[in-house]
C-alpha cells in the first residue's frame, strides 16, 4: 500500500518501533513511516525486533538487560540510522547502553548507540526540517508534556518547534511543565501510589489549560496518563507528535 | 516478591497536612531556584559544569588538596583533626570540648552533626548542645529529624510549630505568626548564646590556598554563637575542600541561587582561624575536624560523582517522589534524590536495609537539571541497582526479569505473545489475582491492545 503523502525515496533508515507501538500504538509506528517516506526516507523495519530491555535495565538487572540489548544491537546492525518514535527507548539505546556496559564495552552496543535517534529530533536536527508545512482545518490547542528521556537532549526543543510551525495549532503550556507524569515502567508497579499521585497532579496542570490533544514524545507518558484520565472520569484525547505531524499533511 | 516498596507506603500514610507543607515548600524552592538563576545567567548549564569539573578536579586530588588545607589552616593558628569514623568524630570532639571545659555550647545547623548525631551524644555526655538555626532549634525542641537539606522543618507549618512553642513554654500563649514566632526564638536564642563555652559549626567550604572557612546561613546564627566563645569547632566532610579562594565565585553564586533562589545568603561568613592578637573578640581556639565516615569508600566506588555535593536541596524540591513521600521517607540523614543515593551508600553498613532508596525514583532525571555541580543522579541511582542486584539484596518490589529477557531476546515467540495479546481485550485480566496487577489497572484504564497491527499494516504498505 503505497504512502499518498511520500516524497521520492533517496536516503535509507531502520526504525525501531518499540514495544508500546508493537503491542498497542500502531498508528504512532504507522504515521513514523509515514512522515519519514514524505521525507523522502525509506524504512526497514528489522523483522525481529523486540523490546529495548529498559524494563530488566531500570529494575537493575543488568544481566537481563544486556542480553536483550545484544539482542537488539545484532538486529540493528546495518549500519544506517535508527529512528525511534520513542525518547525513552531512544535514549536506553544511546545512554543506558553505554552505563550498562561501561566496565565491558561492546562495539556493536556503541555503534548503536551513535546510530540511534529520536525521531523528532532527526527531522529536527538531523535532517534540518525546522518548520512544518501542515496545517489543521480548525484551530487545535496542544499540550505538549515533554517526556523525561528527552531532558538534555534535541528533543524537547525539536518538537516544540515543529508543532509550533503547524498552520492552526496553539501550543498551550501550562504549569510545573518539569516535574514527570509519574509512569517510569516497572516504576507504576512497584510505586503504585506516588505514581499515581504524580500522574494525577500532571493531568491536573495540563487539563486546566483545556488542550483539544495531549501530545508527547513517548507513548508510554500518555498511556499512563490517558489511563489514569479515562478511570477519573476525564478523558483526554492523546497522540504522539508523529501523529499530529503526520495528520496535519492530510 | 513483587510488593510494595516502603517510600511507597510513607507516601501513602503521611498525613495530608504534612504532605501539603512538603509540596508548597519543595515547589517553591524549584520556582526560586530557577527565576534567580536564569534572571542573571544566560547559561546557568556553563556554570553548573565548571563547578562539576573543579569538584571532579579537587575529588581526584582529595590527598593533596587536604594536605594543603591542613598546612593553610596550621599557619593560621587553627588545630586540624581527622576522623575516620562517627564515633572517631564525635569522640574527638568530646575530648575539645572537655580540655576545653565546656558543659554549654550552641551550634549551627550541620548536616555532617546530623549525620553522627552529635547532640544526642554530646548531652549524653553532660554537654548542653543547642540548635540555633531556627528550624534546627524546631527540630530539637520537637525531638525530630530533619526532613530537608536546607529546610529542616519543611514537613511542619506554623500551626505546628506555634504549639511547639506553647509547649516548650517559650512563647506564653498560642500565636501563629510568622514574625512572632520569630521574635520569640530569638528572645530565646539570644540569652542562651551569652551562656555558651563554645561554638559548633559545620563549613559550605574550606579553601586550601587559604585555608580560610566559608559559611553561609541566613539567619547570622553562627555567627552569634562564635562572637561570645572562646572555643569554635567546625565539623567538615573532607569532600567540602576546595582548591581555591577564587573557586567559591563559582560555588556562592550557585549555592544560594540553587538553596533558596537567593543570589547569596544574607549571611556569608569567612572564618580566618582564632582571633589574632589585635582583634578584639572572637574565639581564641579553633578546631577544624575533617570527617571521612565512608567518604574514602564513595569515592572509589562507581559512585564517586555524589561527593560533588554541596548541599544545596535542589534536587529535592524538585523530585515529585521526595514532594509525595517527604525526607523523612528516606530513614537516613539525608532524603530526597541525594539521599537515595549517598545513604546507602556513606553508611555502608546500612547497604541492605537502604538498597530500596535507589528505587524510589521514576529516573525522570530532574534532579540532574537542576543540581549545581551537576551530578549524574539517575546514573548513580541505576548503578546501585545494579549493585543491589548483584550482591543479592533482597528487595521489597523486585520484578523478576528473567522471563522477560527470554521473551525479548526470542523474536518468534515474541511476535507471537504480541498476536495472543489482543485476547487481553477480551479477558477480564483486572481480576487476575496479581496484586500489583490489579492496583495498576485499579487506577488505569489499559488501552485495547492492537498486538501485531503494525507488523501486518508493514509487510502490506512494503509490498
Amino acid at each position: 500500500m503505497a504512502n499518498p503523502i511520500a516524497r521520492p525515496l533517496n536516503k535509507r533508515v531502520l526504525l525501531m518501533g518499540t514495544c508500546l507501538c508493537d503491542a498497542f500504538y500502531d498508528d504512532t509506528a504507522k504515521a513514523t513511516v509515514e512522515v519519514l517516506e514524505h521525507l523522502g526516507i525509506a524504512v526497514d523495519f528489522p523483522d525481529n525486533q523486540t523490546c529495548c530491555g529498559q524494563p530488566a535495565f531500570n529494575s537493575g538487572d543488568w544481566v537481563a538487560s544486556r542480553k536483550v540489548a545484544r539482542h537488539t544491537a545484532s538486529v540493528f546492525a546495518e549500519d544506517l540510522p535508527v529512528i525511534v518514535p520513542s525518547g525513552s527507548c531512544a535514549a536506553m539505546n544511546f545512554h543506558g547502553n553505554l552505563l550498562q556496559f561501561e566496565e565491558n564495552p561492546d562495539p556493536a552496543i556503541d555503534s548503536l548507540a551513535k546510530r540511534t535517534w529520536e525521531i523528532m529530533d532527526f527531522i529536527y536536527n538531523g535532517l534540518g526540517v525546522k518548520t512544518w508545512q501542515g496545517k489543521f482545518k480548525k484551530p487545535t490547542r496542544i499540550a505538549f508534556h515533554r517526556s523525561c528521556h528527552s531532558r538534555g537532549t534535541g528533543s524537547g526543543e525539536a518538537t516544540l518547534k515543529l508543532l509550533e510551525s503547524i498552520e492552526n495549532v496553539v501550543v498551550t503550556p501550562f504549569g510545573q511543565d518539569e516535574q514527570c507524569c509519574g509512569f517510569g515502567g516497572t516504576f507504576s508497579v512497584t510505586f503504585p501510589h506516588i505514581s499515581g499521585r504524580m500522574g494525577s497532579l500532571k493531568l491536573d496542570h495540563i487539563l486546566e489549560t483545556h488542550p483539544d490533544i495531549l501530545v508527547s514524545g513517548d507513548m508510554s507518558c500518555l498511556m499512563h496518563l490517558s489511563g489514569l484520565a479515562v478511570t477519573q472520569g476525564r478523558p483526554i484525547e492523546h497522540l504522539h507528535a508523529i501523529q499530529i505531524l503526520r495528520n496535519s499533511l492530510a | 516478591m513483587i510488593g510494595t516498596q516502603l517510600i511507597d507506603q510513607y507516601a501513602r500514610d503521611i498525613s495530608d497536612e504534612k504532605q501539603a507543607s512538603v509540596i508548597d515548600g519543595s515547589s517553591k524552592g524549584t520556582e526560586k531556584r530557577y527565576s534567580s538563576l536564569h534572571k542573571d545567567y544566560p547559561d546557568p548549564d556553563a556554570l553548573r559544569k565548571l563547578a562539576a569539573a573543579i569538584k571532579d578536579h579537587t575529588l581526584h586530588h582529595l590527598e593533596h588538596y587536604l594536605d594543603k588545607a591542613e598546612k593553610s589552616l596550621t599557619s593560621r593558628g587553627v588545630h586540624v583533626h581527622y576522623a575516620s569514623t562517627d564515633e572517631d568524630a564525635r569522640q574527638t570532639i568530646l575530648s575539645i570540648l572537655r580540655s576545653h571545659d565546656v558543659t554549654q555550647l550552641t551550634k549551627s545547623k550541620s548536616m555532617a552533626a546530623e549525620e553522627i548525631h552529635l547532640n544526642p551524644f554530646l548531652i549524653e555526655n553532660g554537654v548542653e548542645c543547642l540548635e540555633s538555626d531556627l528550624g534546627e532549634f524546631i527540630i530539637q525542641l520537637d525531638g525530630d529529624e530533619p526532613s530537608h537539606i536546607v529546610k529542616p522543618i519543611i514537613h511542619l507549618n506554623r500551626r505546628d510549630v506555634a504549639k511547639t512553642f506553647l509547649r516548650e513554654g517559650i512563647s506564653e500563649k498560642y500565636n501563629d505568626d510568622p514574625e512572632t514566632i520569630t521574635r520569640q526564638a530569638r528572645v530565646h536564642l539570644r540569652a542562651k548564646y551569652m551562656q555558651a563555652q563554645a561554638g559548633i559549626t559545620g563549613a559550605n567550604f574550606v579553601c586550601a590556598d587559604t585555608g580560610r572557612l566559608a559559611l553561609i546561613t541566613n539567619e547570622g546564627n553562627s555567627r552569634f554563637g562564635m562572637a561570645p566563645v572562646p572555643v569554635h569547632i567546625a565539623l567538615v566532610g573532607i569532600e567540602k575542600v576546595i582548591p581555591e579562594e577564587k573557586d567559591l565565585a563559582v560555588f556562592l553564586n550557585l549555592l544560594g541561587r540553587s538553596a533558596t533562589g537567593q543570589q547569596l545568603t544574607v549571611y556569608t561568613e569567612f572564618i580566618n582561624g582564632p582571633r589574632s592578637a589585635n582583634q578584639p573578640e572572637g574565639p581564641e581556639h579553633m578546631h577544624v575536624v575533617f570527617m571521612d565516615n565512608g567518604r574514602t569508600d564513595v569515592l572509589a566506588s562507581n559512585c564517586a560523582e555524589i561527593l560533588r555535593c554541596i548541599r544545596c536541596g535542589a534536587c529535592q524540591n524538585v523530585c515529585p517522589v521526595y514532594r509525595q513521600a517527604s525526607g523523612h521517607a528516606y530513614r537516613s540523614t539525608y532524603g530526597g534524590p541525594v539521599g537515595a543515593v549517598l545513604s546507602p551508600i556513606l553508611f555502608g553498613s546500612r547497604f541492605p536495609e537502604l538498597a530500596d532508596l535507589p528505587k524510589a525514583s521514576s529516573l525522570c532525571g530532574a534532579c540532574n537539571e537542576v543540581c549545581p555541580v551537576d551530578i549524574p543522579i539517575p546514573d548513580l541511582l541505576l548503578r546501585l541497582r545494579d549493585k543491589a542486584k548483584r550482591e543479592s539484596v533482597p528487595s521489597a518490589g523486585a520484578i523478576p526479569m528473567s522471563p522477560f529477557a527470554t521473551l525479548a531476546t526470542s523474536p518468534s515467540l515474541w511476535r507471537t505473545a504480541m498476536t495472543m495479546s489482543k485476547a487481553m481485550n477480551h479477558l477480564p485480566i483486572q481480576v487476575a489475582p496479581i496484586k500489583p496487577l490489579q492496583e495498576w489497572l485499579g487506577q488505569r484504564t489499559l488501552p485495547e491492545s492492537h498486538g501485531g497491527d503494525f507488523r501486518k499494516w508493514f509487510k502490506t504498505h512494503k509490498s
